[in-house]
Order: structure tokens, then sequence, then C-alpha cells
């Protein structure tokens, strides 16, 4: 590196001489982004929020830390509670009801983080580059919810790990396990779309917290991953069947437990094509109005 | 094709609500040149700049990037362009080169190509040995340079910067003009806003003065200077002073009309040089009119706007231009 002296010494003037001609590059200038174009662009999109992920590790405490307290802490509080009662059979036996409910929920909870981190960081001065850029406006969305799937995949994993270490034992076997993983990380990537559309909506970071958490909660917890529907009063019973959390958790059950592909996996994948078929236009349209 | 202008605007308007940020301005760039666009903060620059960069909707008028509709077909348009904002718009978690490397992929350059482009660039603006460290750790001119860089990896040949060296001390300052003076010489088109007259001067081959919206003037820098002169003479004449002997006095001596302002009994007068001065000091004194105080400037962009426009920049409430601001007396 011979050259570092003169380059600190005048490193405004050395400049490249040759830029393309005017006539050339309008010729060049294509309309339109192709498919492959897009694809590419957000794979780069992807890799640089996973460069991101990986230099603030701290964006990793929601997925390792929920899934290890919750699974304990839901199985000992209710898994207790529901083992008093009589004929059941124990801690034990609430846990392949427990498990894929937890999956469930965690999965949806860290895909809330999306919109959240998407909406941080389009208020920086990068997000008005890439709107500057010749690229798909869809790119910039996908890309960090790509790079997310890393995300679901660790909070879905640990989960059963942590299940497995309590005591759980899927009757599915492997493939049953990750084939509720599997599904999970697909329906998390789904509803991803609902909190990014928000993301791009909303005045600021903070707002888009608040507005998520008002749709994910009831939406996990008025469904059938904690407790068996038939406890729960008719008017209750009858939301919780049609919620499709509940479906997610009844597949996932289906999966890691029977090892079986149920018609609720079908739903499941349904209820997901669904929200990105609305979702996904709606956040780039949002995207680009708010240009 | 060749012939098109680099940018050619007619017209063109923004409203923010009842505002008028853009009032309907025209505009064309000639290919090769650096084009000014100078004016207080709030006049409507960048406004203008982002509707062109396609980062703003166009209320009214049209604007073509050589010959090719920014309104219709923007997505060409950003392939023409390269945007260099106020504000650095690089990743912070990244490194410079990541950075680089990342608009380069995302421009269609192959991994190995994105990344020679990155490295080569970093070398033409001296940033080298900041390669891989993250941008948080960059000064404020290094970051600059970077922006600008990443404008750069497709070699557009329209460039646009927005207030380039605002913040930034005198020395990175220098270091940046000659930046740009570089680009011009490889063949790139820029145009550039400014809120700093030197900055125009030193730069710009032709200058559009933009006010409230508007543009109140258009020239070369020597033309425009010729308006307000390279110094000014102010002048506080004693009370009961004869105004009008005064005035013929610096007409007949330096050549020049001289400027009133507000506060009466103050005169302006423009000068092509600091010494005319002591040519009207003497000439006043032999035609026995008396001052109370004397001074020599450089002009402002204060005296620019005052001469251009009658009014000077920090003016919004001067009744009469206020009146623009109001949406129901907003004319279509």
């Amino acid at each position: 590196m011979s050259t570092v002296t003169t380059a600190s010494a005048q490193p405004g003037i050395r400049v490249r001489t040759s830029v393309v001609d005017p006539a050339t590059a309008v010729a060049r200038a294509r309309p339109h982004v192709s498919l492959g174009e897009t694809v590419s662009q957000t794979f780069a999109m992807a890799w640089r929020a996973l460069k991101k992920m990986r230099r603030n590790p701290e964006q990793f405490f929601d997925v390792t830390l929920q899934p290890l307290l919750f699974t304990a802490m839901f199985a000992y509080i209710f898994g207790g509670a529901i083992s008093r009662v009589p004929g059941s059979a124990g801690v034990k036996a609430y846990l392949p009801l427990l498990i894929p409910g937890i999956v469930a929920q965690t999965v949806l909870t860290t895909c809330m983080s999306t919109g959240v981190q998407l909406r941080e960081d389009m208020e920086k001065g990068i997000f008005d580059r890439f709107k500057a850029l010749p690229i798909a406006r869809i790119a910039p969305l996908a890309g960090p919810m790509m790079a997310d799937l890393v995300r679901y995949l660790i909070a879905a994993g640990l989960t059963f790990v942590m299940g497995v270490i309590i005591g759980y034992r899927p009757g599915g076997g492997v493939l049953g396990v990750l084939g509720a993983i599997v599904l999970a990380i697909f329906t998390g990537w789904a509803v991803a779309w609902i909190f990014t559309f928000i993301g791009t909506m909303a005045r600021n970071a903070r707002s888009v917290q608040g507005i998520s958490m008002l749709i994910l909660f009831p939406l996990t917890f008025l469904s059938n991953a904690f407790v068996p529907v038939s406890t729960l009063p008719g008017w209750l019973a009858d939301f919780v069947k049609v919620n499709p959390v509940s479906h997610l958790v009844s597949a996932s059950r289906d999966l890691a437990n029977l090892g079986v592909i149920s018609g609720e996996v079908g739903w499941t994948l349904l209820a997901g094509l669904v929200v990105i078929v609305i979702f996904a236009p709606l956040s780039v349209y949002s995207y680009k109005r708010h240009l | 094709m060749t012939t098109a202008a680099s940018v050619y605007a007619q017209g063109l308007v923004k409203k923010f609500g009842g505002l008028r940020a853009v009032d309907g301005i025209d505009l064309e760039v000639r290919q090769g040149e650096i084009f000014g666009v100078l004016g207080p903060n709030g006049a409507g620059k960048t406004t203008m700049l982002k509707m062109l960069a396609t980062l703003l909707p166009i209320d009214a008028g049209q604007a073509r990037v050589f010959g090719v509709d920014v309104a219709r077909e923007p997505h060409r348009v950003r392939q023409l362009v390269g945007v260099t904002g106020q504000y650095a718009s690089v990743d912070e978690d990244l490194t410079a080169t990541e950075n680089l490397w990342l608009f380069g992929r995302l421009q269609g350059l192959r991994s190995a190509d994105a990344r020679a482009i990155a490295r080569q660039l970093l070398a033409q603006f001296g940033l080298e040995e900041a390669a891989s460290k993250p941008i948080s750790q960059f000064s404020g001119g290094m970051r600059r340079r970077l922006d600008l860089a990443a404008s750069l990896i497709t070699r557009p040949p329209l460039i646009f910067l927005d207030e380039p060296t605002t913040g930034l001390d005198p020395r990175t300052r220098g270091q940046m003009w000659d930046t740009i003076r570089g680009l011009v010489s490889g063949g790139c088109t820029i145009l550039l806003t400014t809120q700093y007259l030197d900055e125009a001067d030193q730069l710009a081959d032709r200058i559009a003065v933009i006010d409230h919206g508007r543009k109140v003037a258009e020239g070369t820098p020597d033309e425009l200077k010729t308006s307000v002169g390279n110094s000014t003479l102010q002048l506080e004449l004693a009370p009961g002073a004869d105004h009008d002997l005064a005035r013929q006095v610096v007409w007949r001596v330096a050549g020049r009309e001289p400027v009133l302002t507000p506060e009466s009994g103050r005169m302006n007068v423009p000068m092509e040089t600091a010494d005319a001065a002591a040519d009207v000091l003497i000439g006043l004194r032999q035609a026995g009119v008396t001052i109370t105080a004397v001074s020599v400037a450089k002009p402002t962009l204060d005296e620019v706007f005052l001469t251009l426009t009658g009014h000077d920049t920090g003016d919004a409430d001067e009744p009469g231009e206020t009146v623009r601001d109001e949406p129901f007396l907003e004319v279509r």
C-alpha cells in the first residue's frame, strides 16, 4: 500500500475520469425492474439485515430468552394448575398441548419486531438512498423479512429444545417437529407482512409497537395455544375456533405429536397466503406513498 | 437524444398543504456543466431536487432528465442520476466497503465487480485506510465523501448534490470542491444546491437564485456578481445629509447606483474592488456630504437577495410575501 501517503495528502481530487455517455445511458435504461432483479435485490437487502443482526447481538434477546422463559413458566404455572384437575395426568401430559402453542406465540411475537425494526430503519438516511436507486420498491421491505426467517427458526427451534429438556417427548418424531417448525416459520413470515404494513403506515417505531401489540395479544391468547377449547365458554370458543392462530397451533400439534399432515395444515397455509396476498401489496403501496 | 438537456424542468410546483414550497420553477441544465441552485433555508431547493430525483411526486409542471420524463418513467430516471442527500445516506452498522458493495449489488453488479469498484472508489476518495471501519467511526467529511462515492458506482452521467458542504469545516470543504470539479472533468453533469454564495461562485458555471419557491435570477457567477459587486461599501449618512447629492456622487465616482437599505440614511455601494471605496469617500467629502460610519464588506447572500428581490433572506414576514403562503389566496 504505497499509495497511502498520497491518498491522505489530497483526498479530494483523485476521481475517476470517465462516466457513461448520456445517450448510451438513456438507451440502456430499462423501464421496469425484472423479477430476477427483484429477487437478487431482495437477497442483497437480506444480506444487509443479517450483517446488522450480527453486529447487534442484542437483537437476538427476544428470540432466545422468550422461548426459554415462557416454556418453563407456562409449563409450571398453567401446567401445575391444569394437572390438579381430577383425572389429569400431570404437567408432563400438558406439554404436548403447550409446546406447539408456545411455538406459535413466540414466532408471532418475533414477527412483530420485524415491523418495529423496519420503521426504525426507515427513519434513517439510508432509506433515502434506497428510494433514489433504480431498485424494486418491494426489496427494502422483503429483504429484512427474509433475514428474519433466521430469527423465527431460532425461536421455534429453541422452544422445542426447551420442551424436550423439561420432559416433552414429541410423538411425531424428528420429521414431525421439523414440519411444525417449517409451518411456524412460514406463518411468521406471512403474518410479518401485517406488521410491515403497520411499519410503513405508523408515525414512528413506538406507535408500530403499540398497534402491533393490540393486534397480537388477542390473537395469541384468544386461541387454543394454552388451554383446550372445551374449557372455554361458548361465545369465546366460537372466536377461538375461527382464529387462524388456533389453526396454526392445531396443525403444529398434529405434526409434532402425531406426525400427521392434517387439514389444519391446509387451513394454516391458506390463511398465510391470504395474509400475504393482501398485505404485501398494501405494504409496497404505503411505502411508495410515503416517499 | 445527445442534444437533450441534462435537466429540463418547466413550471415545477410542489404544494405542502397550502404552502407552495416550489412555485413554478423553470430550469435547464446543460450537459457537462455544474449548475448551482442558490437560496436560503426553506427556499425550496431540496424540494425541487427531490422532485427531479423521483423522491417526491410532481404536483404540476413537467421535468425531463436527458429527455426522459421524470413523472412517467421514474425507474429510467433513477438509472441516470446519482443522488447525494443533505444527510449521510449510508448504513451506520456496515463498513465503508460493505456499503459500497451493497449499493453495487443492488444495481446489478456481480459480487466480484461490486467489490472491485468499491475498492477503486475508496482509493479515489482517500478512504482506503478506513475501508473496513464501521461508518459510526467516520468524521463528517469522510461520510460525505463516502456518500458521494456511493452515488458514483454505476457512473451516472448526472449527479445531484444537496448542500454538499453544509456543516463541513473549511479545509474539508475545499477538498469536497476539488472532488466535485474532478467529477465534471470526467464528463459528469452536476446539479447542486447551496446556501453559500462563495460555493456557488467557486463551483458553478451557472447559478439559479431561488427564493420562496421561485426563481428570482439566473446567470453565470460573474453576471450575478456584477449586479451586486465584489465588495460593498456601507455608508451611514449624517442626519440631514443630502441623499440625492450623495447618490449623484456615488454614481459619478463608482459608476453604480447605490442601494438604500430600509434604515433611513444607510447606503450600500456595490464595488468591483475594495479600493474604489477610497474614491467614493473622497468624492463625498469634496461634495460636502457628511458621513457618520463607514465599512467595507464582501457581499453576502443577503445582499444578493436584497439586490435581486428587494428583501433580505430572513424576511418571510414581509407583507406581500406571506400572501403566497395563504391557501385561500392561491391562484391556479
